[in-house]
């Protein structure tokens, strides 16, 4: 069952240009709504901004006296903007947990493909499975580089690629999924979270090597809970699913990639 | 206890409050049902059916606006027959009144959705007169009074004993003349006002941010509009109405009752705060009270204007 907290915000660090790492006390929003690393909280941003923002959780524990949860986000319009905004000690209305996140065993071994800022949801993966992840994170530049110390201590392996070569490999995402992959196939799953042509190119590079992949989507949201029907992509069978309550992530293999 | 009586009666059915969530932002009561009891609702409208399943338009679907937010979902649903089956059984079982929401492709559709829903025990079909005709070119049926009524006729022919609402485009010039026209061919209730045409365009890729360029427009901003269709409707026939457009809490709430409205709808808002409909409830009993309001219905049309 979601719930509806107002969140105090214990700490706000800045992680990036225009990126900000959250960390909010969230009553027992945790303890009752999580389900898996890759699920999202919604987070109203002020008048007149009607509807929500959708922000992937980074990491979230239960505790005493109040669950905490850290989200990360880029100030990408307004809505962010105003988020960005914010000062420690504001309070932040959130629903949460929403949507389904990323099907995982403890025991299971994970390459996680991160792009940009779909890099922050992955955290929580490779915290999940102990230390046994493999991590290929991409992003434009060195300077927009992020969480990188927090993954370097929770993976086995990080691979990193730029845009530009700025920081480890010049490349995309996909090509070094693609590199691990040719030497190392044992993996439970790729675990991809980012702009939607690296899903592509990472649900591309599973399918070649035949390694179960599972993506968390994006899409323009408003109700978040699966009412309206507004967040929807189209399944490679020809059917509508919703970002928020069939997802956020969802298997490679079902998305249709052509749209 | 409070002693205001916030119960309305809207086409000869009983609500225990005059707050309704609207078609389209409430699904079929599953998601929000999650965050409060469905039972203190004075009803709801469940998201709108056609005859088949409809796999709605592309993404994206939504857009914000100031102070709104656009739409073009384009009526994904699974069917009337799948909701009689799936989801129905579960909601006749409340205590709640859920109002069906139809759309139809011609005259008949609409026709045969009322007779199923109808035959089903459904206490009250809305139905949505926005669709396009086809053999009108296009135009939607209730853009013009000679195809609302139509329609209307036909819905009414089929309805059985089941009261029609017929719920109206604000997109016309003259609302008050489709009113009557429904009103002439039967309507038992009015709804409006559905959203506005709208659009927004990236200013990036110089794309409209909706894949269907355009959509519908709700949310606080279109309030002065529904206010003032609600009063001209009001004005206009002697059918009770169920307003809706931007109502967001207990004053807006109260405006659109003033306006003409004998129950109120809400949609947008509820995306904004999920407890939305039930602190309107709430707060609309304290307003009352407040205000030496004994019964919610003495506020129906209470405007007085210059």
């Amino acid at each position: 069952m979601p719930v509806q907290q107002s969140c105090k915000l214990v700490s706000k660090v800045p992680v990036g240009p225009g990126a900000w790492q959250f960390v909010l006390e969230a009553g027992e929003m945790v303890d009752k709504t999580f389900r898996a690393p890759g699920q999202f909280v919604h987070i109203r941003c002020g008048e007149p901004r009607l509807l929500r923002r959708p922000i992937s959780v980074c990491a979230c524990q239960s505790d005493v006296p109040e669950d905490l949860l850290s989200v990360v986000f880029e100030v990408r319009g307004q809505g962010t903007a105003w988020l960005a905004e914010r000062e420690e000690g504001d309070s932040l209305d959130v629903l949460g947990l929403l949507g389904n996140g990323f099907q995982m065993e403890r025991e299971g071994r994970y390459l996680l493909a991160g792009g940009g800022i779909g890099v922050p949801p992955l955290y929580g993966c490779a915290q999940f499975c102990g230390g046994r992840a493999v991590a290929v994170l991409g992003f434009r530049s060195a300077q927009r580089a992020i969480l990188l110390e927090p993954f370097g201590k929770a993976c086995e392996d990080v691979r990193l690629y730029t845009d530009d070569g700025s920081l480890g490999a010049t490349g995309f995402v996909a090509d070094g999924v693609r590199a691990v992959l040719d030497k190392d196939k044992n993996f439970t799953a790729i675990l991809a979270c980012g702009p939607k042509p690296m899903l592509r190119g990472v649900a591309a590079a599973a399918g070649e090597y035949g390694v179960p992949c599972q993506v968390s989507m994006e899409e323009r949201m408003a109700c978040g809970v699966g009412a309206c029907l507004g967040c929807a992509i189209q399944m490679a069978d020809g059917t509508m699913r919703h970002v928020c309550k069939d997802g956020p992530v969802f298997d490679a293999q079902e998305v249709d990639w052509n749209v | 206890m409070s002693e205001v009586d916030l119960s309305v009666t809207l086409a000869g059915v009983r609500l225990k409050n005059p707050i309704v969530p609207v078609s389209g932002t409430f699904g079929f009561g599953r998601e929000y049902g999650q965050y409060f009891d469905l039972e203190r609702l004075g009803g709801m409208c469940v998201k709108g059916l056609t005859l088949h399943p409809r796999n709605g338009n592309p993404p994206p679907r939504v857009a914000e606006t100031p102070m709104g937010m656009l739409n073009s979902v384009g009526l994904q649903n699974p069917g009337v027959e799948a909701f009689l089956a799936q989801e129905w059984p579960r909601l006749r079982e409340l205590d709640t009144v859920t109002i069906a929401n139809i759309s139809g492709n011609t005259p008949a559709e609409y026709g045969q959705m009322c007779e199923m829903l109808s035959a089903a025990g459904v206490p009250l079909i809305e139905v949505n007169v926005s669709c396009p005709n086809v053999k009108a070119g296009g135009l939607a049926y209730g853009t013009r009074p000679d195809l609302a009524a139509e329609v209307t006729r036909e819905a009414k022919a089929h309805a059985g004993r089941t009261p029609v609402m017929v719920k109206l485009s604000p997109n016309v010039t003259d609302i008050a003349g489709i009113a009557r026209a429904v009103a002439d061919a039967g309507a038992d209730a009015i709804s409006l006002i559905n959203t506005l045409r709208g659009m927004r365009i990236d200013t990036e890729t110089r794309r409209p941010i909706l894949r269907m360029n355009t959509g519908g427009l709700s949310g606080p901003a279109v309030l002065p509009v529904a206010l003032r269709m609600v009063w001209e409707v009001h004005s206009a026939v002697d059918l009770p109405i169920l307003g809706m457009g931007g109502v967001s809490d207990a004053l807006t709430a109260v405006e659109m009752l003033l306006a003409g409205a004998t129950a109120v709808g809400m949609g947008s808002a509820i995306f904004a705060d999920p407890m939305a409909p039930v602190k309107t409830i709430q707060g609309l009993e304290d307003w009352c009270a407040e205000h030496g309001v004994s019964a919610v219905r003495e506020l129906t049309g209470g405007v007085r204007p210059w």
